[in-house]
């Protein structure tokens, strides 16, 4: 017997998926990039050389240096600190709600799938609606509706990500329930419920987790756009967007403000990304092996 | 022999087009008032071309598909009429094979996952008893205790195949449906899929419906023959007589298109002209009468009787009243 049958089936394929991983230079790159900055971001209590939301007025807007590599703020915050605690917070935000998103969405989507007619018709055309608006600006109305805190940002934009997720998951649904392991399914003895569960989720899986890692990315923005407003996040929170934000005004004579959030922001959002592209090739089960 | 299963003027119809104001919804003909009978232990071959409807027999029978009307009979029960739940619990004894093992396993299970699945379903059987059952029937089908951990992708057709009998024999079925399970196999590997077949049936008795186009393979399998046309049976008849005498022109037309391994015997094999009609616009009278080569006046307008030429041979055709 070959050693591999030893194995729970579960583990080789995982086994598969990270020696494909790493063979593919940009999925490396992408996911280097996001071990870091999630590293940065659990660990930001020992990295972090300052107290991120300590005032010490003495040291406003001091610019990049041997004492404060990324400068400090208008409150003679470091600004490297409050970067890395940051990290947190958008890393949560975007979790959260692709969590939310992937999850509720990937129903949605299934059960719209699956059952099609009527129902069908009835929950697309409500995502039709959600998605008619731009994104952003839906995510801020809803936002502003229930008032501005870090919990209902992230509900807003959730809920702005829902259809995106319903579509691709109703999309796989149609094709996968034609499928005769379905039907061989039903013959088993499965009804629906079992067989949207059991066989049509999961086989949307792989779709899902690479929509996912591409829109964490968005997602980020999104909320960060959002603290931009002063939606999201609320002073002092370290957040990036509220970073920026505050930041701009700023931007003229002390650039270092603004510009090392935002830096912090575009590499998390290329580093899922690239991430996200080079999963939906590595997980496309045609051209898996 | 009583039979195990047994079809009363089944209808099969497909709306392919919705209604719309002055617009009539299309509907095609899939199964048009099929009447057949399948006896215990035996295998009923059913064959036919593509889109004749055969399969969708097949699927009606095992309520994949909702008949519009007719009446399916298993063991003298109507399992048409009967409730989910009570359909339910003979679920394990009307089983199924499909023609592709590729896409008939779901990929993301185990060989254990889909083997065991109709006993965990149906009877709610788990951990070491259904391992055992699935072990036993993985035995029964020639595949190996080190394969139940694996995935779909890692066999060969046949191996796959020989899951996807598995998974029907696990609840000890009655009556097993073949749609058409070895045409997407390699012609080594069809044999030994068919023996098995055929020796699973010696060992437990099984009852077959064996769908093919392929009129060799049907021939090896079964103790009758069905031939289908555009969704109707044109003649049905024991297999013996089936090869030496047939009685309707289509099912001639079919045994003669079989080419045959002899350099002396050459044919035109080209023996039956045009297209199978479409089975939106189905002929008047006689369905094959526009293909028929010995197509008479009462045929185009009336359709034909049901007539039996020989013991237990039936034919759908004005030659023979």
């Amino acid at each position: 017997m070959k050693p591999k049958t030893n194995l729970h089936p579960k583990w080789r394929e995982l086994k598969l998926t990270g020696r494909l991983l790493r063979s593919n230079p940009t999925a490396m790159a992408g996911l280097i990039i996001l071990v870091a900055m999630g590293l940065m971001a659990l660990c930001a209590g020992w990295l972090a050389p300052y107290d991120p939301i300590k005032l010490s007025l003495g040291e406003r807007l001091q610019p990049p240096g041997a004492v404060h590599w990324f400068g400090t703020d208008e409150m003679g915050r470091d600004i490297l600190s409050r970067v890395m605690f940051g990290a947190r917070i958008s890393l949560r935000i975007g979790f959260v709600v692709i969590c939310i998103a992937g999850g509720l969405g990937s129903v949605i989507g299934a059960v719209a799938g699956y059952y099609g007619g009527r129902v069908d018709n009835i929950i697309m055309r409500v995502m039709d609606v959600i998605l008619s608006f731009p994104s952003l600006v839906l995510a801020m109305a809803l936002a502003a509706a229930m008032g501005p805190s870090l919990n209902n940002a992230i509900m807003a934009v959730a809920f702005v990500m829902i259809p995106k997720f319903a579509r691709l998951v109703r999309g796989e649904a149609l094709s996968v329930k034609e499928m005769p392991f379905i039907a061989a399914a039903r013959v088993s003895g499965a009804r629906n419920r079992w067989i949207i569960a059991h066989h049509i989720l999961p086989n949307c899986l792989n779709s899902v987790i690479v929509l996912g890692t591409l829109t964490l990315g968005d997602t980020i923005l999104i909320a960060a756009s959002l603290s931009f407003i002063g939606l999201g996040a609320q002073p002092p929170t370290p957040e990036w967007g509220a970073m920026i934000s505050v930041g701009r005004k700023f931007l003229l004579d002390q650039w270092w403000y603004a510009t090392f959030p935002g830096l912090f922001i575009l590499t998390t959002v290329i580093g899922f990304n690239i991430l996200g592209d080079a999963l939906r090739d590595i997980l496309d089960p045609r051209i898996r092996r | 022999m009583t039979p195990v299963i047994e079809t009363r003027n089944l209808v099969k119809q497909f709306r392919i087009a919705d209604g719309f104001l002055w617009r009539r919804p299309k509907r095609l003909m899939a199964v048009d008032h099929v009447s057949l009978m399948v006896r215990r232990g035996e295998t009923l071959g059913l064959v036919g071309e593509s889109g004749s409807g055969k399969s969708t027999v097949g699927n009606c029978l095992l309520r994949l598909l909702k008949a519009n009307s007719g009446r399916v009979l298993f063991n003298g029960q109507d399992i048409l009429s009967m409730k989910e739940s009570d359909f339910h619990r003979i679920r394990g004894k009307l089983q199924v094979v499909f023609q592709d093992p590729q896409s008939s396993l779901d990929p993301r299970m185990t060989v254990q996952k889909i083997v065991g699945y109709p006993l965990r379903l149906q009877q709610g059987i788990t951990g070491r008893s259904l391992e055992d059952r699935v072990m036993a029937v993985l035995k029964d089908v020639g595949l190996q205790q080190e394969h139940v951990d694996r995935y779909p992708h890692e066999f060969s057709g046949g191996q796959r195949q020989r899951i996807g009998i598995a998974r029907a024999l696990i609840t000890g079925p009655e009556f097993i449906v073949f749609d058409e399970p070895t045409s997407a196999l390699d012609v080594s590997v069809q044999a030994q899929i068919l023996n098995l077949i055929g020796g699973l049936q010696k060992a437990h008795g099984y009852t077959y419906l064996f769908i093919s186009h392929d009129l060799a393979v049907v021939r090896h399998i079964s103790s009758r023959i069905a031939v289908m046309y555009l969704g109707s049976v044109v003649e049905a008849s024991p297999k013996r007589q089936f090869f030496s005498n047939p009685c309707h022109p289509y099912t001639k037309a079919l045994i003669a298109s079989v080419p045959r391994p002899d350099p002396l015997h050459r044919q035109n094999l080209a023996i039956l002209h045009g297209d199978v009609p479409s089975p939106l616009h189905i002929p008047t009278g006689c369905r094959f009468h526009p293909r028929c080569p010995e197509v008479m006046a009462i045929c185009r307008k009336t359709p034909p009787p049901h007539v039996a030429v020989g013991n237990d041979h039936w034919v759908d055709c004005h030659l023979y009243t």
